[in-house]
């Protein structure tokens, strides 16, 4: 008999709001959360427009001193993980510190960090570089920073798959907890690489909207013919997993339960999906052979749906592995209001699904006016609605050709 | 001369050690008593030497080990 693994706390730093409630409300309500980037100066750049996190203050939860020594990145993991435990109520303690782990990714890590101390290097010199930049910089810091502030010594470490990073961190830490190396573990994704670097290089890779700049809200079109390419953004999600019985024990409340993980790689190309999404419809038929169900009983998929030419793609991975049935289930893109969060993206995406399931509300894709050829499912365009949501599917696939999938289920003794 | 450099030392440390500014004081060590490590001393040195116009070397930031040591280090050297 497999360990159940069920999820007790969620935390969140997004654009759409820095606690799940109020990231919920504007996903139900089909609000975007792109915006014109006024922290920086946009000149020159084809794109000019991101999801941005606002009124977050690290502070809120560490002191200044630690918040200091943090990319921006490490300090939304550490706002997300901090709502996580208060949501789980889990005290970390010395009986337990070693079987409770950390397992927070980012897609491309303290980018902001390293453009600022390059201009220190070019511009004051070697000696002036400081001695925090490499562990600012390093993806792996916000599992390390959210351990040592905790107390958590389990399991820790980071995946990196750029943006399906969220999602195998769910998926890597769902395993460790089943197969008995930990009794709770402290999952998800964390980016902030909203920066002139970033925003050039992804759009030398024509890889990003330019066109809507002057009308941020309607940015992110994932499957609609008028998409234009996915919207950067930022945020942090973070995850409580933890072993049924160990959450029981405790009156724990369960959230939802995490039931299967699939993964696999496309072996094909740089930043394109391979040809009719294969690889990703492989990801998600593990996930449903894990999970020990029928595609049938899936009544949702949060696509990983980026508003890119992977939309039809993916489209046509889940009608592959789910067959008729992809016409009866609900497909949607909330990156269409939250945009693209990278790293963060899986495990932002995984809260909406617990969320859906709790609510029984689909959240939409908005933005979804005219779809395009090929994606001729249902993808709860512009309204959210109501629909009991008895098991999900997550989808989210990374430049390199890394495709993550999970199942949840709703939670039933 | 020292009390005016002791004042711009102190508001160095607050700063990037996040103390309250009565525990700066001239015997207070920077590990000991006010949760320095060994990275937080050489960012301290780098904002001295910024603060200060001056370069103090790593033979001599290595022996560096109170607040006292920093403000006499720096009236000598200035």
């Amino acid at each position: 008999m497999k360990r159940r693994v069920v999820i007790t706390g969620m935390g969140v730093v997004s654009p759409l709001g820095n606690d799940v409630e109020t990231y919920w409300n504007n996903l139900k309500n089909g609000r975007s959360g792109i915006r014109k980037i006024e922290r920086f100066d946009t000149t020159g750049l084809a794109t000019t427009i991101a999801g941005l996190v606002e009124d977050f203050n690290p502070e809120d939860f560490i002191d200044k001193k630690e918040a200091r020594k943090m990319d921006v990145f490490v300090q939304y993991a550490v706002g997300a993980a901090y709502q996580a435990m208060k949501q789980a109520g889990l005290e970390i303690t010395e009986e337990n510190a070693t079987r409770i782990g950390v397992y927070i990714g980012s897609g491309i890590g303290g980018i902001g960090t390293l453009c600022e101390q390059y201009d220190v290097l070019k511009e004051k010199g070697p000696r002036r570089v400081s001695p925090f930049f490499v562990p600012m910089i390093i993806g792996d810091m916000a599992s390390g920073q959210v351990s040592i502030l905790l107390g958590a010594r389990g399991p820790n470490s980071s995946p990196i798959s750029a943006c399906a990073t969220g999602t195998n961190s769910i998926g890597d830490a769902f395993k460790i907890i089943e197969r008995g190396a930990a009794d709770a573990m402290l999952c998800g994704g964390a980016e902030a690489a909203v920066y002139p670097l970033t925003i050039a290089g992804f759009n030398s890779a024509k890889a990003m909207a330019t066109i809507y700049n002057d009308s941020p809200e309607i940015s992110s079109r994932p499957f609609d013919k008028d998409r234009d390419g996915f919207v950067l953004s930022e945020g942090a999600g973070v995850l409580l997993l933890e072993e049924l019985e160990h959450a029981k024990q405790r009156g724990a409340q369960i959230l939802a339960e995490v039931v299967g993980y699939g993964m696999s790689g496309d072996a094909y190309h740089l930043t394109a999906p391979a040809p009719e999404g294969e690889g990703g419809a492989r990801a998600m038929k593990h996930a449903l052979d894990d999970a020990g169900i029928q595609p049938e009983q899936v009544a949702y998929v949060n696509a990983h749906g980026t508003a890119t030419m992977g939309d039809v793609l993916e489209t046509q991975a889940i009608k592959s592995v789910y067959g008729e049935h992809a016409y009866k289930l609900a497909v949607s893109s909330t990156k269409s209001m939250t945009g693209h969060m990278l790293g963060a993206a899986g495990a932002i995406e995984a809260i909406a699904c617990v969320e859906a399931m709790r609510h029984s509300i689909l959240p939409p894709t908005i933005n979804l006016d005219n779809p395009d050829e090929g994606c001729d499912l249902d993808y709860v365009p512009n309204q959210a609605r109501e629909a009991n949501i008895d098991y999900c599917m997550s989808n989210s696939f990374g430049f390199g050709g890394h495709n993550a999938s999970i199942v949840l289920k709703k939670y039933t003794e | 001369m020292s009390a005016e450099i002791m004042e711009r030392v102190k508001n160095i440390v607050v700063d990037r050690l996040g103390v309250e500014a009565s525990d700066v004081t001239l015997e207070a060590s920077f590990k000991e008593d006010l949760g320095a490590d060994s990275l937080d001393v050489v960012e301290l040195v780098m904002e001295l030497e910024d603060e200060f116009d001056m370069e103090i070397s790593d033979e001599d930031a290595e022996k560096i080990n109170t607040v006292g040591d920093v403000v006499t280090y720096i009236a000598s050297h200035k």
